[in-house]
C-alpha cells in the first residue's frame, strides 16, 4: 500500500479498484459474529475451496462480510452481479452454487428464501419482505464489503466526503452540512449532533478530543457490533470528518471487550487507514493530523455514560460523575471532548457525501434520517432493520418483522433497552421517532425493540430489568441505589405472591424520587419499565398483589402444574423427565399425579405431554388445586 | 476572580463565578443539609441531600450545590416542598445510618424500609479521606449497584486503628470496627510463618 498524498490520487485509487474488479463475479457471505454462530466460517472455506477446484479463483472473488441484517437466514450469499441471494447456507450447498450459479448462471432453487406468508420464492435480497420496508443507509454497504478490507470501501466510494471535507470545504463548513442534516444522537438521547459538535468547536482549549461510543450494553441490541464488524471505515470516516470540523487531533474509540470480532476488525481498519495515509500526519496531504487509538471497555454496562467512559478511558474507575459542565467542554482530562455512538459517526460521511438536504428529506418533523433496530423477542424475523424514522411500530413488528410467531397475540414491545419502556397493542400506530417515543413513555435509546407476547408477564419484565438496573448502577448515588433496591425488593415480592396492598403507590413514589434525584442518566431512566408497565398494564399486577395471579403464568410462586386424570394416558413420558420426582404413578386409578411439595415448576411435564393427551396443564395457583 | 450576583432564597448575594452553589450558600449562613460533603474533600455531588432548584433562562431544574458551579443571575432555592420530598425520602432510605439532626428534621415516624447496611450510607467520606488526605488508599468501594460496600485492602487494615482519623466523618459507625474484623487480621507473612 502507497500513502495517498491528495484527493485526487484517492479518486485514482478507487477507479483502480473498480477496473480491478470488473467482469468478475462476486461471492459476499455474510460472516460476522451471527454468522458465524452458524459455521459461516467452514462454508467460507468450502466456497474458496471449490472455486479453487473449478478453476474459477480468477474470475470469482469471495468477500467474507458482516451481518447484512437478516441474522435469522445466515449464513447467506449475495453473488453478483445478477445479486441472487442464497439463505441458510451449509457446507453441502457450495458445489452445488459455484458449478450451477457461478459456472452456468443458473439459479438454485431450493436455496432461495420461501416468505413464509406468500410462499413466493424470492431471488434478490430486496424481494424479501424484511428488507423490502427497509432504507438501508448507515448498514447498507454491510453487504458489499470484505470486512477486513479497506480496498472494498474505497472502491464503493468511501473516504470520499473525507476528501470533499478536507479539500473543498472548511472546518466551519462541516459543522454547518452537519448542523443543517439535524443530525440527532444516535446512542439514546437524541442530542442534535451539531450543537454537540459547535460547543466543542467553541470551548477555549487547545487540545481537544473526539470519541466513538461503542460501549453497546442494551441486553439484545447488536447494531452497533454490526456496523462495527462489518464497516468500521464507515465510522472511522465519520470520526475523521468529525475531529477536522471541531479541530481535535487525537480520538478514541471505547469499544465492548465482549466484542472480540469488532475490536479485532477495527484493529485492521486502523492500521490499513494509516497505510494509505488516511489518518496519522498529513493526512490525505492536506496538512491535516490526527489519530485514533482503541480503548476496550472492561464490561460494564454504566460505562456507556458519558462521564462515566471518559472516567474509564482515563483510567479510572467507569462511573458518571456530575456533569454541570458539559463533556463537550471539560471531558477527557477535562479538554473538550465529544462523544457521539457509532451509528452517529456512521451518519457523517453520507451527509457530507450527499448533503444535508438530501439527508433532511428522509424522516419526520424533528427526527431525521434513519435509524437501525434490533428486532428480537417473540419475533418470526429476527435481525437488524434500519428504517426511516416515522415509521409505524406496527409496520416494524408485522410487516418488516413477521408478526408473531406460532398464532400468539401480541402484548407489547420494548423499546429503548432497559431503562426504555414497554408500548402496548393501542399504540402499535405510533410513528418511530425520538419525541413520539418519550411522550409514550419510553424512548428510542440505542435502537433495541423486543417484541413480547401474551405469555408475557409485565410485572416479570418490570422486575427483569428493575434487576439489571440495580446490579449495573454504579451505586454511588443514593436514589439510584437504595431506590433500585427497594423498587426491586416490592417487584420480588409481587412475583413471588406477597405483594400488598399500597406496593403500586409505593413503585410510584420511589419511582418518582430516582427518577428526579438520581446523578446520571442511568438512574433518571431507570423507573421507566416500571411506570410504563404499571401505566398500561396496571391490571396484570394488580391480579399479582390482590389475586396472587400471574395472567400470563410465568410467576413460578403463582402457578402450578396439574395432570388432568381425565385425560392422563398413563405415558408415564412426565415421570421419566421430572427432574424431582415429583410425578409419580398412581397405580389402582392408572394415571400419573404430581406432588406439589415436591415440584419446582420447570415445565418439563408439560412440555414432553404428547398432544394426543395433553393431560398436563399450567394453572394459576389455588388452594383447591393444591389438594388434589 | 471575577464576581457574579446570585439570588438565594430571595436573598441577593456576591459570589466568585464558578465557586461551589454550597459553600457560596453556607458562607451565607444559608443551611443546607449534606451526608457526603466534607470541606476537606473533593465534592462528589452523590448523596443527592443537597439538591436545590435552580432557576436559569426561566428554566429550572433540580441540582446537585456542592458540585454546581455559581453563575451569573442564578436564582436559587433551597427549600420547597420537591426538595423536601426528596430529603425526606433519601433519610428514610438510609435511616438509622444518618446523622440525629437529620433524622430529627427529615426522619420518617415509621421506617417503611429495611436498610441493608444499618451503619453506613455508603457516603464515601471514609474513602476519600484515606485516598485524598490521609494517601492511605486502605478503604475503597467494593462491588457496584447495590452491590456496593466499603472495604479495607487486608493488607493495609492494621494500619487503620493507628490512624483512625476516617472514624470521626462516618456517622453511621461502620468504619470504626470494620478494621477489626477476621478478614482484615494480620495476614500471615512469610517471616512471621514459624
Amino acid at each position: 500500500m502507497t500513502r495517498l498524498t491528495s484527493d485526487a490520487q484517492l479518486e485514482r485509487l478507487k477507479n483502480d479498484l473498480l477496473a480491478r474488479s470488473k467482469d468478475k463475479k462476486i461471492v459476499s457471505l455474510t460472516n460476522g459474529t451471527d454468522g458465524k454462530t452458524r459455521h459461516s466460517q467452514k462454508v467460507l472455506q468450502a466456497f474458496v475451496e471449490q472455486i479453487q477446484k473449478q478453476g474459477l479463483a480468477d474470475r470469482v472473488i469471495v468477500k467474507s462480510t458482516g451481518c447484512h441484517g437478516f441474522c435469522e437466514i445466515e449464513p447467506s450469499a449475495i453473488i453478483s452481479p445478477q445479486q441472487i441471494c442464497y439463505v441458510s447456507l451449509k457446507v453441502e450447498d457450495v458445489t452445488e452454487i459455484v458449478t450451477e450459479t457461478l459456472l452456468k448462471g443458473k439459479i438454485v432453487d431450493r436455496l432461495l428464501y420461501q416468505d413464509p406468508h406468500s410462499g413466493k420464492k424470492c431471488t434478490r435480497e430486496s424481494d424479501i419482505p424484511f428488507y423490502a420496508l427497509q432504507h438501508r443507509l448507515v448498514l447498507a454497504n454491510n453487504r458489499f464489503i470484505d470486512m477486513e478490507s479497506i480496498d472494498d470501501y474505497i472502491a464503493l466510494g468511501g473516504y470520499a466526503a473525507l476528501a470533499r471535507a478536507l479539500y473543498k470545504m472548511t472546518p466551519e463548513q462541516v459543522l454547518e452540512e452537519v448542523k443543517n442534516a439535524r443530525l440527532r444522537g444516535r446512542g439514546g438521547g437524541g442530542f442534535p449532533a451539531g450543537r454537540k459538535w459547535q460547543t466543542t468547536r467553541d470551548a477555549p482549549a487547545k487540545t481537544k478530543y473526539v470519541v466513538v461510543n461503542a460501549d453497546e450494553g442494551d441486553p439484545g441490541a447488536y447494531m452497533d457490533r454490526s456496523l462495527l464488524e462489518g464497516n468500521p471505515h464507515s465510522i472511522l470516516e465519520g470520526l475523521i470528518i468529525g475531529a477536522y470540523a471541531m479541530g481535535a487531533k487525537e480520538g478514541f474509540v471505547y469499544v465492548r471487550q465482549e466484542y472480540p470480532l469488532a475490536v479485532q476488525n477495527l484493529e485492521i481498519a486502523l492500521k490499513q487507514a494509516a497505510q494509505y495515509g488516511l489518518l496519522g500526519k498529513n493526512i490525505l496531504g492536506s496538512g491535516f493530523d490526527f489519530n485514533v487509538n482503541i480503548h476496550r471497555g472492561a464490561g460494564a454496562f454504566v460505562s456507556g455514560e458519558s462521564s462515566a467512559l471518559m472516567c474509564a478511558i482515563e483510567g479510572l474507575v467507569g462511573e458518571p460523575r456530575p456533569k454541570y459542565i458539559h463533556t463537550s467542554v471539560k471531558g477527557l482530562w477535562d479538554k473538550p471532548t465529544c462523544l457521539n455512538n457509532v451509528e452517529t459517526w456512521a451518519n457523517v460521511p453520507l451527509i457530507i457525501n450527499k448533503g444535508a438536504d438530501w439527508f433532511r428529506k428522509i424522516g419526520t418533523e424533528n427526527s431525521k434520517g434513519t435509524k437501525i433496530f434490533s428486532l428480537v423477542g417473540k419475533i418470526n424475523h429476527t435481525g437488524l432493520v434500519e428504517v426511516p424514522m416515522g415509521i409505524t411500530l406496527r409496520q416494524i413488528v408485522y410487516d418488516i418483522g413477521g408478526g408473531i410467531p406460532k398464532g400468539k397475540k401480541f402484548k407489547a414491545v420494548q423499546t429503548g433497552g432497559p431503562s426504555g419502556g414497554v408500548l402496548p397493542e393501542s399504540l402499535l400506530d405510533l410513528p418511530v421517532d425520538f419525541d413520539q417515543l418519550s411522550r409514550a413513555g419510553s424512548m428510542m435509546g440505542s435502537g433495541g425493540m423486543i417484541v413480547m407476547d401474551e405469555d408475557t408477564c409485565m410485572v416479570d419484565t418490570a422486575r427483569y430489568y428493575t434487576n439489571f438496573l440495580a446490579r449495573e448502577s454504579c451505586g454511588k448515588c443514593v436514589p439510584c441505589r437504595e431506590g433500585l433496591r427497594h423498587m426491586l425488593k416490592i417487584l420480588n415480592n409481587i412475583t413471588d405472591g406477597r405483594g400488598r396492598p399500597g406496593d403500586l403507590q409505593l413503585l410510584e413514589e420511589l419511582s418518582d424520587f430516582v427518577r428526579q434525584a438520581s446523578l446520571c442518566a442511568l438512574g433518571t431512566t431507570a423507573p421507566n419499565p416500571v411506570l410504563s408497565t404499571i401505566k398500561h398494564f396496571r391490571s396484570e399486577y394488580q391480579a399479582h398483589i390482590e389475586d396472587k395471579k400471574c395472567p400470563a403464568g410465568v410467576c413460578l410462586e403463582l402457578i402450578s402444574f396439574y395432570i388432568n386424570p381425565d385425560d392422563c394416558i398413563a405415558c408415564g413420558l412426565c415421570a421419566k423427565n421430572c427432574p424431582t420426582d415429583a410425578v409419580s404413578k398412581d397405580e389402582e386409578k392408572n394415571v400419573y399425579l404430581i406432588d406439589q411439595e415436591k415440584c419446582v415448576k420447570c415445565g418439563s411435564c408439560l412440555a414432553v405431554c404428547p398432544d394426543k393427551a395433553r393431560a398436563v396443564v399450567k394453572r394459576a395457583r389455588t388452594p383447591v388445586e393444591e389438594k388434589v | 476572580m471575577k464576581t457574579v450576583l446570585i439570588e438565594i432564597d430571595g436573598k441577593k448575594i456576591k459570589a466568585p463565578l464558578g465557586a461551589a452553589l454550597l459553600q457560596v450558600a453556607r458562607q451565607n449562613d444559608i443551611d443546607i443539609p449534606t451526608l457526603c460533603y466534607n470541606e476537606q474533600l473533593e465534592a462528589v455531588g452523590v448523596c443527592r441531600m443537597c439538591l436545590v432548584e435552580v432557576t436559569k433562562n426561566k428554566r429550572s431544574r433540580l441540582v446537585a450545590s456542592c458540585v454546581y458551579p455559581v453563575e451569573e443571575n442564578l436564582v436559587v432555592k433551597t427549600d420547597s416542598e420537591k426538595i423536601n420530598k426528596i430529603r425526606r425520602m433519601i433519610v428514610e432510605l438510609l435511616y438509622p445510618a444518618v446523622p440525629e439532626e437529620l433524622a430529627q428534621k427529615y426522619g420518617p415516624q415509621s421506617p417503611r424500609f429495611v436498610p441493608e447496611y444499618a451503619d453506613c450510607t455508603l457516603c464515601g467520606l471514609c474513602v476519600r479521606y484515606c485516598a485524598q488526605i490521609k494517601k492511605g488508599n486502605v478503604a475503597y468501594f467494593q462491588g457496584r449497584g447495590v452491590d456496593r460496600h466499603v472495604a479495607l485492602i487486608p493488607e493495609l487494615a492494621e494500619e487503620c486503628i493507628y490512624c483512625s482519623k476516617c472514624f470521626n466523618l462516618c456517622t453511621g459507625g461502620l468504619i470504626t470496627g470494620l478494621y477489626d474484623k477476621p478478614e482484615y487480621q494480620k495476614l500471615p507473612s512469610p517471616e512471621n510463618k514459624d
